[in-house]
């Protein structure tokens, strides 16, 4: 029987923040990335929603695990993740409605994003409900991380904004002949912003590159 | 301790039944006690945009504010008779718009009357609609509020800024016997009174902002006609 913050347990929490980052290392959830990171509010409730869905999908799916067969295995996974988004999404839509109409869409696509399934496969079905709510915490907040980081870059460098508080748009700094730069609000900028995160984290920490 | 064989044929379809049934029940039971908070929040929101197209917004009661605007909900009957809706407020307007009966909002803002029209069209991702809101002359463009359900952030969804929203102000609706308010391509305003400039990139949506306004406002030519 594990304590309640063993190394295991810490671990499971602490290296999806940093060496097992979901977005960076593991390459899953990459989609809703590019989708709600163009304004800082929308990715910082996204990465919350995330943490704690992935959390208590693991939860559920780690307290069944002894009991699903396995042919039905991946299937039992995807309605446990679905019904919990559902219920999520509804009860936003009927206590925080304006963040719902924001989020409307994403809500939905948490239900593909590969890091659930991901997590669900390889740490959930394997592990205790205790570990695998620190592991998914730990995805979770990992992949909030990323999402904040390309959300701050895009919101300040696209609309001279951050959380809807005016940064950059004042006439001193127009007259210097500053723009704000248009390019960052499409989606493909924020695949290039995490190329750049990851080519400084591979930087940083050699083993994670790969022996070519 | 006996250990179930998880891979048999029976287990699998009973346990498959079983989830189905709890799931199936508990996203019933989430929907049923969920539903009237989410229907109050929906008509709440749906008051705000009426407001929003009485240039009203930032209002911390939305429900007193819109008592306090908005005196009639109007139904335009095909042969231009007004009848008032009796059916409780409305959120969607498809089902009196299949029966051709349309909504008109009739507010009081400061002592001058005004009137709102709802609007709903197609942009280029999904839905898009608003709220116009006319003078006491039935042709004087006061306010517009339009929003969208999944426009491009920056491009199509921009008509759901201020920016673009304020520019049909004082525009004028009738032409000619026909609707004359428009959006058109960016940068091709000919005549300033009817036509606003469409979004630089947002081409598919700002021409979805036109054909809603045509559509929609055409339905109420007698009433504009009518004084």
């Amino acid at each position: 029987m594990s304590e309640l913050f063993s190394k295991k347990n810490k671990d499971a929490f602490s290296i999806p923040l940093g060496k097992n980052n979901p977005i960076t290392v593991q390459v899953l959830g990459i989609c809703s990335a590019l989708a709600v990171t163009a304004k800082l509010a929308p990715a910082i409730v996204m990465g919350l929603s995330v943490t704690v869905i992935v959390a208590f999908a693991n939860v559920i799916i780690s307290l069944m695990r002894d009991t699903i067969p396995n042919r039905i295995r991946i299937i039992v996974q995807l309605v446990v993740v679905a019904t919990l988004v559902t219920i999520v999404s509804e009860v936003l839509k009927a206590f925080a409605y304006d963040v719902s109409v924001q989020l409307s869409v994403y809500v939905g696509l948490i239900i593909t994003n590969c890091i659930l399934m991901g997590r669900l496969e390889a740490f959930a079905m394997s592990n205790g409900p205790w570990e695998s709510f620190w592991d998914g915490m730990g995805n979770g907040l990992g992949y909030a991380k990323i999402l904040i980081i390309v959300a701050f870059v895009r919101e300040l460098l696209g609309s001279g904004t951050l959380l809807g508080y005016n940064i950059l748009n004042y006439e001193c700094i127009k007259n210097t002949g500053y723009l704000n730069n248009g390019l960052m609000l499409m989606p493909p900028m924020a695949l290039i912003i995490i190329a750049c995160i990851v080519w400084y984290q591979r930087s940083r920490n050699k083993e994670l590159q790969e022996n070519s | 301790m006996k250990k179930r064989d998880t891979n048999s044929n029976s287990y699998t379809l009973i346990y498959a039944s079983v989830i189905v049934v709890v799931v199936a029940f508990l996203l019933a039971f989430t929907n049923i006690v969920l539903r009237p908070h989410q229907n109050r929040n929906i008509e709440l929101d749906t008051k705000r945009q009426i407001l929003a197209a009485l240039n009203i917004s930032d209002v911390k009661d939305v429900a007193a504010a819109y008592n306090k605007y908005v005196k009639l909900d109007m139904l335009l009957q095909l042969d231009g008779t007004l009848v008032v809706n009796t059916g409780g407020f409305f959120s969607n307007y498809s089902t009196e718009f299949s029966k051709k009966r349309y909504h008109i909002f009739q507010c009081d803002v400061n002592g001058h009357t005004k009137y709102v029209f709802p609007l709903n069209g197609v942009g280029l991702w999904g839905p898009i609609w608003g709220y116009v809101a006319l003078n006491d002359d039935r042709n004087t463009v006061y306010g517009a509020y339009f929003s969208h359900q999944s426009e491009t952030p920056g491009l199509g969804a921009e008509i759901a800024s201020p920016q673009f929203q304020g520019e049909f102000k004082r525009l004028k609706v009738m032409k000619g016997g026909k609707v004359g308010l428009s959006v058109v391509k960016y940068g091709k305003v000919v005549d300033k009174k009817y036509e606003v400039d469409g979004i630089s990139g947002g081409t598919i949506t700002s021409k979805g902002v036109d054909a809603m306004l045509k559509k929609c406002l055409s339905n109420y030519i007698v009433f504009f006609t009518n004084q």
